[in-house]
């Protein structure tokens, strides 16, 4: 391979993360604002058909986007609607919405099946787009791909350099202590969760108008990314760079997946595309295995040397999700 | 005790028939006759004897889905995971007949031993998202996605890899074992009453270990208040293993039956979505064994009628799957409606 086709191939990796990069955002600021939104899975599937449908009738690009936003905006308010106000499990009316919205795209979606519509197309940025290796990877793209960078580094300073932000942790974190220094915790948890959802939303276009564009029904393709999403939030600790690192990773593999199927024929090309998988589930162990009591003793137990070293690395891997994640806020 | 039954009754009936107007709707908006969708659906799944055999063969993995949902949900355990325990099912039930198939054993036994593999590789797998819950402190519902995704990815990898067809390897799956080897089935159709008896093992089973037992008793105290069942001195996690370990092998009998009596082979999408569907029941009767039965078969008679809709109406089957959604939703709204503004007079 030479080094222009690995270029190529990294830069490829970087823009067809873009989706998975606003969905894990989209839920960190949700779950940092104690709601858990498990409809992902289903919203970005209905965001991807949505969008593309009204992009493909309107020849509206710019249409399409807002309404795959708007379409995870309206999932996330009843995901919020039926957490905050009913105080019903968020993890049931999630997992229902997940399924419900994925059957609701596939029906409405009939019609757009195979059909070839509006694409975004890349916009080199002038000037910085001719610098040798940087200019191929980064500024060689399409204008979600950009957004998609800065969302990162935006909500992270947001999320911890900014006074709301800091408010934000707040109501995840100790609700209570948050109302009493003057937070309207529900409407802000309201706020977050249809925001989130919305960028949850904006990964469905990004999909059917940009790095997959079109709609294809079940063999789309996007059955699946949701859930991924959603363990790749844990994986980042709620942090969107450590998120976003989770993402480059996920991406990273599955074009290793790929490029690697000549070498590796033995393998069947749906099993490396799935790689990925088990390598989740290990790093999730990892990321929580300090919060296991049984560790707690282990370590207790363990010579003083020794023990300095595991906690250490224990502690560096480990993430805990929001303390009030998942639970309704009651005034009393 | 009455009223407050009746006026829950009539939630649930509110439920189904704004769930069918949402559909309704949904339906006019796509130019479609809601009337003529689903008539199509009723006679397509009791229109006659062979099409409502083939709502019970929907109806058998389930039900059994269901009832193994129950148990951990009893526990106050989310297993999502269950998809991918009917898989393992599947996939062990498929390496049991393949390692006896050339043996002397009577087919009789060979299906009897590739069942109870198929329990022990569901529960197995359940266990794993156990294992990964009580000592890697991953919770269940992400531990158990991830194992389902592995779970197709093992089945693709065997279809495609050791368990080939002859020739060449395709999304149909493995080579199809005799019919000797199948679970008997009614003459001229596809369900297999012996399936059905399992099936309804499973719930009977379910009822009685969560109504009338001990245990059953000391699962549903770890669900409620894991803390305060700790303190009593129940033994939590064991008990939390337990649940996974007989939902697993419910899921896995599921999967078992999919490939001894259904498809007599390992195809790729096996588990056919009926570890979410079973969820989704499972919340639809409020975690209550007695209305898993009818619920149940009333969703499988929905995927079944809904194959019609593509022949005859050129809409696409998903149609079954929103408004089962719709449904679980409004119940779910429902129920939290009544908590917040029904008041306690009548709960």
């Amino acid at each position: 391979m030479t080094q222009e086709t690995i270029l190529i191939g990294l830069a490829g990796v970087l823009a067809s993360a873009s989706p998975l990069i606003f969905a894990v955002i989209g839920e960190t600021l949700s779950e940092r604002a104690g709601v858990i939104n498990l409809s992902m899975n289903g919203t970005i599937l209905l965001a991807a058909m949505g969008s593309f449908a009204v992009a493909y009738n309107t020849n509206n690009i710019l249409l399409g986007f807002l309404t795959g936003m708007l379409i995870g905006a309206v999932v996330a308010l009843i995901v919020a609607f039926a957490g905050i106000t009913l105080k019903q499990s968020q993890v049931a009316v999630g997992f229902v919405l997940a399924l419900t919205c994925r059957d609701l795209s596939y029906f409405l979606g009939n019609p757009y099946m195979g059909v070839s519509g509006p694409r975004l197309q890349a916009v080199p940025i002038p000037v910085l787009s001719d610098l040798p290796v940087v200019g191929r990877l980064f500024f060689q793209h399409d204008v979600i791909t950009y957004i998609s960078f800065a969302a990162i580094f935006l909500a992270w300073a947001w999320i911890f350099r900014t006074r709301p932000g800091l408010m934000l942790q707040g109501i995840g974190e100790k609700p209570a202590a948050a109302y009493i220094r003057g937070a309207n915790v529900n409407l802000m948890r309201y706020i977050y969760t249809v925001i989130g959802g919305a960028l949850i939303g904006l990964a469905g276009p990004a999909f059917s108008l940009a790095t997959r564009a079109g709609w294809m029904g079940t063999i789309s393709g996007l059955d699946g990314f949701g859930w991924i999403a959603l363990s790749i939030t844990i994986f980042g600790g709620w942090n969107p760079l450590r998120g976003a690192f989770g993402t480059y990773l996920f991406a990273l593999l599955q074009w290793l997946g790929l490029v690697l199927q000549p070498v590796l024929t033995q393998v069947p090309s749906q099993v490396l595309q799935v790689a990925p998988f088990p390598l989740m589930i290990l790093t999730l162990l990892f990321v929580n295995i300090g919060n296991a009591e049984w560790v707690e003793r282990a370590l207790a137990a363990m010579p003083d040397s020794a023990r300095r070293v595991f906690a250490k690395l224990l502690r560096a891997m480990r993430t805990s999700p929001p303390a009030a994640l998942g639970v309704p806020f009651e005034r009393d | 005790m009455l009223k407050g039954r009746l006026g829950n009754l009539a939630y649930q009936l509110g439920a189904l028939l704004l769930s069918f107007g949402v559909v309704s709707l949904i339906l006019l908006a796509v130019g479609a006759s809601p009337m003529e969708a689903f008539r199509n659906m009723f006679n397509g799944s009791f229109g006659s004897m062979r099409k409502f055999a083939e709502v019970l063969v929907a109806f058998v993995p389930l039900l059994l889905v269901t009832a193994g949902l129950l148990v951990t949900f009893a526990a106050g355990l989310w297993n999502i995971g269950v998809e991918g325990q009917v898989v393992l099912g599947a996939i062990a039930t498929t390496w049991v007949y393949r390692f006896f198939l050339d043996s002397s054993l009577p087919p009789a036994l060979v299906i009897l031993l590739a069942i109870l593999g198929g329990m022990l590789g569901g529960a197995l797998w359940a266990a794993l998202a156990g294992l990964l819950k009580v000592f890697g402190g991953v919770n269940e519902i992400f531990g158990g996605l991830g194992l389902n995704f592995v779970a197709t990815a093992l089945t693709i990898y065997l279809i495609f890899g050791p368990w080939k067809r002859p020739g060449v390897a395709s999304m149909s799956g493995t080579v199809p074992f005799p019919d000797e080897f199948s679970l008997p089935l009614l003459t001229d159709l596809r369900i297999s009453p012996w399936a059905l008896a399992l099936a309804l093992m499973g719930i009977v089973f379910v009822y009685f270990l969560l109504q009338g037992t001990y245990f059953g008793l000391r699962l549903k105290a770890v669900g409620k208040n894991f803390r305060a069942a700790y303190l009593l001195g129940i033994p939590t996690w064991q008990y939390s293993m337990y649940s996974f370990l007989i939902c697993g092998a419910l899921a896995g009998a599921a999967g078992a039956i999919q490939v001894a009596a259904v498809y007599h082979r390992l195809i790729p999408s096996i588990s056919s979505g009926y570890g979410y569907l079973g969820l989704m029941v499972a919340m639809l009767i409020n975690y209550q064994a007695v209305w898993a039965v009818p619920v149940a078969l009333f969703f499988a008679a929905l995927n079944i009628g809904s194959i019609q809709l593509p022949i005859l109406m050129k809409l696409d089957s998903s149609l079954a799957g929103v408004l089962q959604g719709v449904l679980v939703l409004f119940v779910l709204l429902g129920e939290g409606v009544r908590q917040k503004f029904g008041g306690r007079a009548n709960s």
